[in-house]
């Protein structure tokens, strides 16, 4: 791809915008349509971009595959550490009222956290499908 | 402390595993994820002998996750029936954990070690989910997290095969969890609720309707195939054989039980007895494969040379009877049922476990290779002869106790045609077994091969035990016979009363 000035040049705009759409479906997701999934996809578009049109080697050294597998881990414990906040609050398993001072505040928050747990684990998911993908032939 | 956590415990019974899979994958190193996968094992063994006293004593326990009442949460519910299928899942999934970390050393390319108990303890997590939720959908997604760690477990196996039967298994298993998942689409399209309570409360009046109709042929299609119940078994040999031994050994006693309990679930507790036996001819849409199943399995069992594959076909054959009890419809046919699926799980994990002990040794488990074994691994053979004795129904096995309830059911049924297909077919178990163990112990040594010694301790010592339970259960069966009972009553009860 190193002679697609057009692709490198639009690419280099774009990803930027991408992750911030990203950030935005993510933390938006309870106001609006969104959430943890589709922005963790669409996260993950912006390192698959960087992979497809600077080279696999690049995209490792930005997103190398050992942090990325400890990524898909940590965000399934940010989901089960916040259900399990509950169980020590004193509410049942994943129960969010308890959470914060007030049970609005608490599902807020409860869904806040969990959302960016999915969000974690999808995108680092994604990411390593394509490293894996995208490494098959060596 | 330990009062306040009995009110979470049916929680607990999945989310400590579930937190254990990303802590193996955070380990990066096989012996700490080991040590995270047991005590995950152990405290789920605990969490479900816990489940299974309470639910015995006191009765049904119901759990809102999240604080949400059903039926728009989503809740778990544990009675007798699921409390029995949890522990015979989780001890035998704590027992093959003992067992694993040499056969890993052995099987497991360096490097991955971590990866296969993170996968076990999350294919652990999801038999577990199936079992515990009283939610339809919550079926699903638990039978997904469970087939996926499955199929990346069997994609493990050392030899190149695996990869292919690993892929079988995921399109066959797939159809069956789309079928699945569309039967359960379609109850929530005529009755607005996935709460199984619920749609057990709301199916009478709508149940001649199409819909629900074809809702109930795909779910019981769908489960037929989780569960490799004849012709839907075609992916199962393959996966049994070539998967790691530990895996063949889990995977075999817990799996397709599992599937089976949710079959009972969907057809006793949700659709009701009246409907799918009353209305409806699943009598005999399960009973004339469970009994293709008992010969084709037995038969094709007898020409295996792989013994992996032979023990894979006879849990062909196996889930033929428990298939078959359970298409009686009647409460002594459900106990049957119960009973054999747990005495299937503690044969078919003893008899893999010894499979992976020979395979530790010799590299092989095709039979030309097992010449004379026997005498040089004599634990080792004494788990076979056990397993294969209770596999037969020899009396003073756990084998002889479901046999025994099998025929009574059938009787019961005055189904005597049944009892002699039964006992002929127990007679065709006598030929394959009767084949290992001639090989294992009558035959001469290969001379090519190099005398061995007998499996490492931390390998026979559980495959002794698990085989040592198919003769316990054989003598004091007070436990599952009194747990089964009591599900089996339950089950035919119905949640809607």
């Amino acid at each position: 791809m190193r002679h697609h000035r057009v692709l490198r040049v639009i690419s280099k705009l774009l990803i930027p915008f991408i992750m911030l759409f990203a950030l935005y479906v993510q933390f938006h997701g309870d106001f609006g349509p969104g959430g943890g999934f589709q922005a963790g996809v669409i996260m993950a578009s912006a390192f698959i971009l960087y992979g497809l049109i600077f080279g696999l080697e690049n995209a490792r050294k930005v997103a190398p595959p050992g942090v990325i597998t400890m990524l898909v881990a940590a965000g399934v414990l940010i989901y089960a550490g916040t259900g399990y906040a509950g169980l020590l609050k004193g509410g049942n398993f994943l129960d969010y009222n308890v959470l914060a001072a007030t049970p609005v505040g608490g599902q807020h928050l409860g869904i806040l956290i969990i959302e960016f747990g999915v969000g974690t684990t999808v995108a680092a998911a994604m990411i390593t499908i394509f490293f894996l993908f995208a490494g098959r032939e060596r | 402390m330990a009062a306040n956590l009995i009110p979470h415990l049916p929680a607990l019974q999945v989310i400590i595993p579930l937190v254990a899979a990303p802590l193996c994958l955070l380990a990066g190193r096989t012996g700490f994820a080991w040590v995270i996968a047991f005590i995950a094992s152990v405290a789920a063994t605990i969490t479900a002998a816990a489940l299974a006293y309470l639910t015995y004593h006191d009765g049904t326990i119901s759990y809102h996750m999240g604080g949400w009442a059903p039926p728009w949460g989503i809740e778990y519910v544990v009675d007798t029936a699921n409390a029995f299928i949890l522990l015979l899942v989780s001890s035998i999934a704590t027992m093959v954990l003992i067992y694993s970390p040499a056969s890993v050393a052995k099987e497991i390319r360096p490097g991955r070690g971590h990866l296969y108990y993170c996968m076990y303890i999350l294919c652990l997590t999801g038999l577990l989910g199936i079992a515990i939720t009283g939610d339809a959908f919550n079926v699903f997604v638990f039978l997904e997290v469970s087939s996926l760690s499955s199929y990346a477990l069997i994609a493990m196996g050392g030899q190149r095969k695996a990869l292919t039967a690993a892929f079988q298994y995921l399109v066959m298993g797939t159809i069956g969890a789309t079928f699945f998942l569309i039967g359960v689409g379609l109850l929530y399209m005529m009755t607005g609720t996935l709460n199984m309570a619920d749609l057990a409360k709301r199916i009478p009046e709508i149940q001649d309707s199409r819909p629900v109709l074809a809702a109930f042929a795909f779910i019981t299609v769908g489960l037929a195939l989780k569960a490799a119940l004849f012709p839907l078994h075609l992916w199962l040999p393959n996966a049994y054989a070539y998967a790691p031994s530990g895996v063949s050994a889990f995977m075999a006693a817990t799996a397709t039980k599992v599937s089976l309990y949710v079959l009972l679930r969907f057809t006793f507790t949700i659709f009701g007895a009246e409907f799918a036996f009353g209305n409806l001819p699943l009598s005999w849409v399960l009973l004339v494969p469970a009994v293709i199943a008992m010969f084709a399995g037995s038969f094709s069992a007898m020409f295996q040379r792989d013994i992996k594959r032979m023990l894979a076909y006879s849990s062909v054959a196996q889930i033929g009877y428990i298939t078959l009890a359970i298409s009686l419809g009647t409460n002594a046919g459900v106990m049957a049922a119960l009973v054999h699926i747990f005495n299937h799980g503690l044969m078919k994990a003893a008899l893999f476990c010894a499979m992976g002990c020979i395979f530790y040794r010799i590299g092989s488990t095709r039979i030309d290779q097992m010449a004379g074994l026997g005498r040089q691994m004599p634990w080792t053979f004494a788990a076979i002869v056990a397993g294969g004795l209770s596999l037969l129904g020899v009396p003073l096995t756990a084998g002889f106790i479901s046999k025994w309830y099998l025929v009574q059911a059938a009787m019961q049924s005055g189904l005597w045609i049944l009892v002699v297909l039964i006992a002929v077919s127990s007679m065709l178990a006598l030929v394959y077994v009767w084949r290992l163990v001639e090989a294992l112990y009558f035959k001469e040594p290969n001379p090519g091969r190099e005398t061995v010694a007998e499996a490492p301790m931390s390998m026979l010592v559980p495959t002794l035990l698990l085989a040592g339970a198919n003769i316990y259960f054989g003598i004091d069966t007070r436990v599952p016979v009194a747990m089964a009972e009591n599900a089996a009553n339950l089950l035919m009860q119905g949640l809607g009363q």
